[in-house]
């Protein structure tokens, strides 16, 4: 067995967390931020929508199984990783999985980390830590690697969709239905699940001027930070709505969608990462109120659902703790959900709202030939 | 509860319980049971339960309104839904014995004649996942794939099959027992050999895909009937595919899975049991290649399972509470989580730690059987370990199988493998080499110790890994903790320095504490603990002694350096909500306690019954839930520790704290010293806390109840022995005795037969009765190390003397409740394999005077306080104690049950010092019998001889209540699956004053007109005393009509086996015609005094003679 050396866990309110430096030996700071869901890693770690904060893992073992190969899709899109990179500051776990094993591993954890540069820290009493970040909220925080002491770093003064989103534009595919889809950190998955269809994608960058621009659906991807950040974007999506034509917003999407329609936005306690969030359909349902799905999640801003405009309604919310998780224009084929229909990691219970989505298309497409 | 109503309008409901415990079949449905039962009162559902398991928590006063300790078969519920006209029926809660019920009820048409409503999943979709062509059929139409077979009757088809299917392949043999002439084949070539061996014994063969060193994963799902659907937990089996999931060692949740390989898993899951229809709970298996994303689903178990008992404490979610909801109408969705009492129930727990369950084996009870685990399961119980590292979980569990366990140490694989065969008695390094391959190609009951001492050898994981195919992922783990233990042994005090160490014996133990504290290192220590160390474990590493001693040494250590473990939740979703129950455990991998114990809290903690096994199940577990009970009553905060996952008691609402973890001195001093209470009770947890009374004690525990003192005065042979004789009281002779010519002195000076007890037992070898100088010589030979250590004790054995059990309840030395049971069988048949009545019928009134006058003074003497159970012999007149527990014994629930007075409640107020209400049973006037009867699983044991001897061997007990003994009887001789017999009867009746006794017997199923066989001997006998009796030759004979084709051939209905007292041959005709009866499933008697009883009871009663009466209806008839 390896050893380490020590590391530290500090927090803002000044408490201290001893621990074991591993991966990359550097200090790091961020917003630090839980995540229980119990697989998928490697997924987590490369969704844009944690780029400005250290993660800890509620599972106490993580790394088991390595981190997966390289392998592409026929797209050209990585098969076992969400971008093309690690977004999160840092990683805190209980134990880190020093031999690990699984025949589509090309590496270590400890390895990847190293090479993209990401300090993690183990040996940390993680529920401790989490009962502490639910009972006061997100804090930010800080590790601290060979004793080289850094400032604390708030990611959500900063816009972070700026640093994750793509900065050219690329089309993927080639179908009958033109799809923009607005990359504000937009995982790969959801490029995966939109290619499923007969569509052409052109994903854009976060404040690209796509109104100017021929399509048939508008979608707007995930990603981090606080939505009021991503102002071009709302004003874009605003002049989008004039034209009535399908849109559908996933995570940062949905606030997204609920700001450009007048509603409002904030910052929930310590938001919800995890792979088992219960969320409740409120409309269209045969058994009203009674037909939910597992969703995955990972936000830190949720729509405040009390100041959606008369013209929207609320479209999913979470049997949880009953905040919104989905809107839905009442007339015309606006929608959008707060959690991960493409899961990965976490289950696609949800996935066929890509295909609702293809299908109002559609529908636009007949009726505006009109 | 959401206030919404139900859509569906039930309001009684019948609930068919599981019987009595065998293997495959055990404490878990009394967990699930009682679960639907807490979920449906809440609905104001009345609830009729059908379960002749007396000992289960399900049949208490306060669950269900009506309770039948009555056989789970088509006949008698169908009586039973007569007489109740209910509108619903639950039968996904009482394994597969309710199942299979429910099937047969179902096709019998008795559900529609009725309009009984079958709430839940529909005998329809049952029905499809318990067949294997309809399975494979219906997840084909939606295209998931299950293992490729096909069928064959000639080698040539045979060998197409095999080139569709592609090499490896199985061949299965229809209709064969055993697996004769099954087998895997790499090639053409395997398989035509093996195909013309297969088909000389059938022609039905099958041929199947071979998916060995497949990962085996489950998930378990629920659906309710709006569609919602979702999977509370994943496992997976530490070994491949090939190995029973009951045989295996089981983490959850998954390890080696990928989110893709997780989430593939999980739609399958999801996909399948929407398209089946489950609404309720389900379990679904599936095989996973380890080397690409290829599946198969091998089963889904549309009922509540023993995986779905283990899912539920693994995550904390109450599968079987919602399960019954969901059978009501409810939605996930309406259902609020009981853990956090805000979230919803609709939800996928995350767990922040791993559980370990590890199967428990008794394999050393059963004479012949074969230790290798395989495909079918032999495990008589389980435990689950608790953990924030899989080291530190897998530890507690190995701990948790056996007290005896220290953790992963090599030496219980050599103890045997090493010694075991007799030929290699020297360690010597081929033969340690071999038998570490022959454990690992055909593991048995110590195969992770075998994998422990491989690595000690110096194996490498991949040599390991190519020889069982386990994931290395688990395999590395086990490398860790056999590399800290060679870092701890670096630190041996003996073997850096041997001089010291002798002398070192003589320092006090602070100074020894001191020298070893300054030289191990702190962190070696701490990493060791957060691994799952034990402190014995450590100080074995350390000093080569694993003694109580040595542990608080460690203990010392650890403690000055501020090694304790902390407590932590269960809470179902990873911290993310604050959770409203404790259910705890403790680990060495955190910093902070989850809960605080306040100031002045004054818990009380109740020590567990640990694994289920051969002597120790559910019974224990009843006390233990009993005694929480009453401890609420009188407002005082009750603390479980347990680590059974197919007990009640460690259902988190059953307390007010609950930790699962360990029942060591280490771990419960641990929680003692954390919980700070007014005491510990051990004496209604079985024989495990009881042996923990003493040691506590010493280390300044409050014991409540009987002093710890006499604890051990009465578990130690000796001083028990001379207090019976200061007292009077007549005991069998005996002595402890080393030397084998005072040994051989002894016995004849008291005379044969001599009852053997070795204190030190190898594998295979327990108690025995030697009949003759020879039997000593054998026995002692074969199966002890005689030496000063290891004595042996010697009884004499009496033999025709009636056996008799009083359980009772006393305060400060004071008798406050007793009762007297039976037994059916002459002593020698050990307690817990004998069939007890009470009210006794045939004791003589002199007996139960001279009984009553003993139990009083002895109680008196010792000043006991709480549950006590005697054991006595008495042959005419003459009483003899053999035992005596100061802890409620195996029988107390029956007793409790059949008089309506919880012997429990009354212990648990004695041992809290309250006013306990003296009742004498004598005032009350019985008119009706109880009897309990044992439930044998010899059909699992494979070779297991199935006699009856000084050995327990029975799994589990149900107990039926009847007007008069012969009812109750045959009542719970039928609850154990025994089939009445139609037409045909063997016998094979032992010597002639044997034969001779059963005459009358004989005689009588004669003239009832039963078509009587019987072996050469016994057949002549009967003979020449005008009874009919056709002649069958024994198994061993190659003559014609035999034994063994009448039997194979189902045209026998019951054998009457009567072994013959000094039979010594152990594969002779005798065990042959036992054992083939149970691999046959042929109802099967071994004792003359049973035989004799089941003769009287057959020829009063006819099955539809037998009533259907409540356990009610029975008590109130006793008060009018």
């Amino acid at each position: 067995m390896k050893s380490h050396k020590k590391a530290k866990l500090v927090l803002e309110d000044g408490s201290v967390y001893d621990g074991y430096s591993f991966g990359y030996s550097e200090s790091s700071a961020g917003e630090v931020v839980f995540n229980t869901g119990m697989a998928g890693y490697p997924q987590s770690l490369t969704d844009p929508s944690y780029a400005g904060q250290i993660l800890i893992f509620t599972y106490p073992l993580i790394g088991n199984y390595g981190v997966g190969s390289k392998k592409q899709d026929e797209n050209l899109l990585p098969l076992n990783f969400e971008s093309d990179k690690i977004h999160v500051k840092g990683v805190i776990v209980s134990e880190y999985c020093q031999e690990h094993n699984h025949w589509d591993s090309e590496s270590s954890f400890e390895e990847w980390l190293i090479k993209n540069k990401i300090p993690g820290i183990h040996g940390i009493d993680t529920r401790a830590l989490t009962i502490k970040i639910r009972e006061k909220g997100v804090m930010l925080g800080k590790i601290i690697v060979d004793d080289k002491e850094i400032e604390f770093y708030n990611p959500n003064h900063e816009n972070q969709v700026k640093s994750v989103s793509r900065k050219d534009v690329k089309i993927i595919g080639n179908g009958k239905y033109k799809i923009i889809a607005v990359d504000c950190g937009m995982k790969y998955n959801q490029v995966r699940c939109l290619l499923k269809h007969d569509v052409t994608l052109k994903i854009v960058p976060w404040d690209y001027d796509f109104n100017k621009e021929e399509y048939e659906g508008l979608f707007l991807s995930n990603g981090p930070g606080d939505p009021i950040q991503c102002q071009v974007t709302i004003d874009n999506i605003k002049k989008a709505m004039e034209l009535k034509k399908p849109i559908f917003g996933i995570c940062l999407g949905n606030q997204l969608l609920a700001l450009a329609a007048g509603a409002k936005t904030y910052k929930l306690k310590y938001g919800h990462r995890s792979q088992n969030q219960p969320c409740v359909i409120t409309l269209n349902t045969e058994n009203h109120e009674k037909k939910g799905f597992i969703t995955s999640q990972n936000h830190g801003f949720a729509v405040d659902k009390k100041t959606l405009p008369k013209e929207w309604e609320e479209l999913f919310y979470n049997a949880n703790d009953n905040t919104n998780e989905g809107i839905k224009h009442k007339t015309l084929p606006f929608f959008s959900v707060q959690f991960h229909p493409e899961g990965f990691c976490g289950p696609k219970d949800t996935g066929y709202l890509f295909e609702e989505f293809i299908k109002m298309i559609k529908m636009s497409k007949i009726n505006n030939s009109y | 509860m959401s206030n919404e109503k139900t859509k569906m309008k039930i309001k009684k409901v019948i609930l068919l319980g599981s019987g009595g415990l065998s293997i495959g079949q055990a404490g878990e449905f009394d967990y699930s049971g009682s679960q639907a039962i807490k979920a449906l009162k809440e609905e104001g559902v009345k609830i009729i339960l059908v379960n002749p398991n007396i000992a289960t928590i399900q049949t208490s006063k306060g669950f269900a309104d009506e309770v039948y300790f009555l056989p789970v078969t088509k006949e008698f519920v169908e009586r039973i839904i007569i007489k109740e006209k209910p509108d619903g029926i639950l039968l996904g809660f009482g394994g597969q014995t309710a199942l299979n019920c429910g099937i047969e009820l179902y096709n019998s048409g008795v559900l529609g004649k009725y309009n009984v409503k079958v709430l839940g999943t529909q005998v329809e979709t049952i029905i499809v996942t318990e067949d294997k062509g309809m399975f494979a059929e219906a997840l084909g139409k939606i295209d998931v794939k299950v293992p490729k077979s096909v069928n064959a009757s000639t080698i040539d088809e045979g060998i197409q099959a095999a080139n569709k299917i592609g090499y490896p392949v199985i061949v299965r043999i229809g209709y064969a027992l055993g697996g004769l002439g099954s087998g895997f084949c790499n090639n053409e070539d395997e398989l035509n050999t093996l195909l013309k061996e297969a088909l000389t014994h059938s022609n039905q063969i099958l041929i199947e895909e071979s998916l060995k060193g497949w990962k085996e994963i489950e998930y378990e799902v629920m659906r309710d009937s709006y569609d919602n659907c979702m999977t509370v937990c994943n496992m997976e089996n530490f070994d491949p595919l090939g190995i029973h999931t009951g045989e295996s060692i089981v983490i959850a949740p998954s390890q080696t899975l990928t989110d893709n390989e997780y989430q593939q898993l999980r739609d399958l899951s999801i996909k399948v049991i929407r398209h089946l229809g489950i609404v309720g709970e389900c379990n679904i298996q599936f095989a996973l290649d380890p080397y690409s994303e290829e599946y198969r689903v091998i089963e889904v178990n549309a009922r509540l399972s023993r995986s779905s008992a283990l899912a539920s404490k693994a995550t904390g979610y109450p599968l079987a509470f919602i399960a019954a909801k969901l059978a009501v109408g409810y939605s996930l969705i309406d259902i609020p989580n009981p853990i956090t009492g805000t979230t919803k129930t609709f939800f996928e727990p995350a767990m922040d730690y791993v559980v370990v369950k590890m199967p428990r084996w008794d394999h050393d009870k059963f004479k012949n059987v074969d230790r290798v685990i395989g495909s079918s399961m032999k495990s008589v119980g389980e435990v689950m370990g608790i953990g924030r590292k899989f080291e530190e979980a897998l530890q507690k569990a190995i701990r948790m199988t056996h007290p005896g366990n220290i953790g992963l140490v090599s030496e219980r694989f050599d103890l045997s493998s090493c010694f075991g065969n007799g030929e290699c008695v020297k360690e010597n390094e081929k033969c340690v080499t071999e038998s570490i391959d022959k454990e690992l190609k055909n593991p048995t009951d110590k195969r992770v110790f075998a994998i422990a001492k491989a690595f000690e050898e110096g194996y490498s994981v991949e040599k390991i890994f190519d020889i069982t195919k386990i994931d290395k992922w688990f395999l590395y783990k086990l490398k860790n903790i056999i590399e800290i233990s060679n870092e701890l042994k670096k630190y041996n005090q003996k073997e850096n320095n041997q001089q010291d160490y002798i002398k070192e014996s003589n320092h006090s133990q602070k100074n020894c504490s001191q020298e070893i504290l300054s030289t191990l290192p702190t962190e070696l220590l701490k990493t060791a603990k957060q691994h799952g160390f034990s402190d014995k474990q450590i100080g074995k590493c350390i000093t080569g002694k694993s003694d109580v001693k040595t542990m608080m040494l460690i203990r010392d250590i650890r403690k000055k350096a501020e090694i304790i473990p902390v407590i932590k939740q269960i809470d179902t979703l990873g911290a993310e909500y604050p959770c409203k129950t404790n259910y705890l455990y403790l680990t060495y991998n955190g910093t902070k306690d989850d809960v605080v114990v306040k100031e002045g809290m004054n818990g009380v903690i109740v020590l567990g019954s640990g694994a289920y096994s051969i002597g120790s199940s559910v019974e224990f577990d009843w006390c233990c839930v009993e005694c929480v009970k009453t401890l609420r009553k009188e407002n005082l905060p009750s603390i479980v520790i347990n680590y059974n996952p197919e007990t009640v008691s460690t259902d988190y609402d059953e307390c007010d704290r609950l930790y699962f973890d360990e029942l060591s001195l280490e771990v419960v001093l641990d929680i003692y010293e954390k919980e700070n209470p007014i005491g510990i009770i051990v004496s209604v947890g079985g024989q495990i806390p009881n042996n923990l009374a003493l040691q506590l004690a010493k280390c300044g525990v409050k014991i409540l109840g009987t002093d710890a003192k006499i604890i051990d005065m009465v578990e130690d042979r000796h001083k028990f022995s001379n207090l019976l004789d200061e007292l009077g009281v007549d005991q069998p002779e005996w002595k402890e005795l080393t030397d084998m010519s005072e040994i051989k002195r002894f016995c004849s000076t008291v005379g044969y037969p001599i009852l053997i007890r070795p204190s030190y037992v190898l594998s295979g070898a327990a108690m025995n009765v030697a009949y003759e100088e020879g039997d000593l010589d054998r026995y002692l030979h074969k199966a002890t190390q005689l030496s000063k250590e290891h004595p042996i004790v010697l009884t004499k054995f009496i033999t025709g003397a009636k056996e008799i059990d009083v359980d009772a309840v006393a305060s400060k030395g004071e008798i406050k409740i007793y009762m007297i049971s039976e037994h059916v069988e002459n002593a020698g048949v050990h307690s817990g394999d004998a069939t007890l009545v009470t009210p006794p019928q045939k004791l003589y009134l002199e007996t139960v005077h001279r009984i009553k006058k003993i139990i009083k003074q002895i109680i008196k003497h010792l000043k006991i306080t709480g549950p006590v159970n005697f054991q006595f012999l008495a042959k005419d007149n003459n009483i003899k104690i053999i035992e005596c527990n100061l802890r409620a014994s195996r029988s107390f629930p029956f007793v409790s049950k059949v008089y309506d007075i919880n012997m429990i409640e009354a212990a648990t107020k004695a041992i809290l010092g309250k006013e306990v209400e003296r009742i004498d049973t004598k005032a009350f006037d019985f008119n009706y019998v109880g009897v309990k009867a044992p439930q044998f699983s010899f059909t699992r044991l494979r070779g297991a001889d199935p006699q009856l001897g000084v050995e327990m061997s029975s799994t589990g007990e149900v107990a039926c209540l009847g007007d008069d003994m012969e009812e109750a009887f045959l009542k719970a001789l039928m609850s154990t699956g025994f089939k009445l017999p139609k037409n045909t009867i063997l016998l094979s009746t032992g010597d002639v004053k044997q034969k001779a006794k059963l005459l009358d017997s004989v005689k009588k199923l004669a003239e009832k007109g039963y078509m009587l066989y019987g072996t050469k001997g016994t057949a002549d006998f009967y003979n020449m005393h005008g009874i009919q009796m056709e002649v069958l030759h024994w198994p061993l004979e190659n003559k014609k009509p035999n034994v063994m084709e009448y039997m194979k051939n189902r045209k026998i209905d019951l054998v009457i086996n009567i072994p013959k007292s000094n039979e010594r041959i152990e594969l002779s005709n005798d065990y042959t015609i036992r054992r083939t009866a149970a691999d046959f499933s042929i109802p099967l008697i071994t004792n003359m005094q049973c035989a004799k009883l089941f003769v009287e009871a057959i020829c009063n009663y006819n099955e539809n003679d037998l009533k259907v009466k409540s356990c009610n209806e029975y008590h109130k008839a006793m008060n009018e």
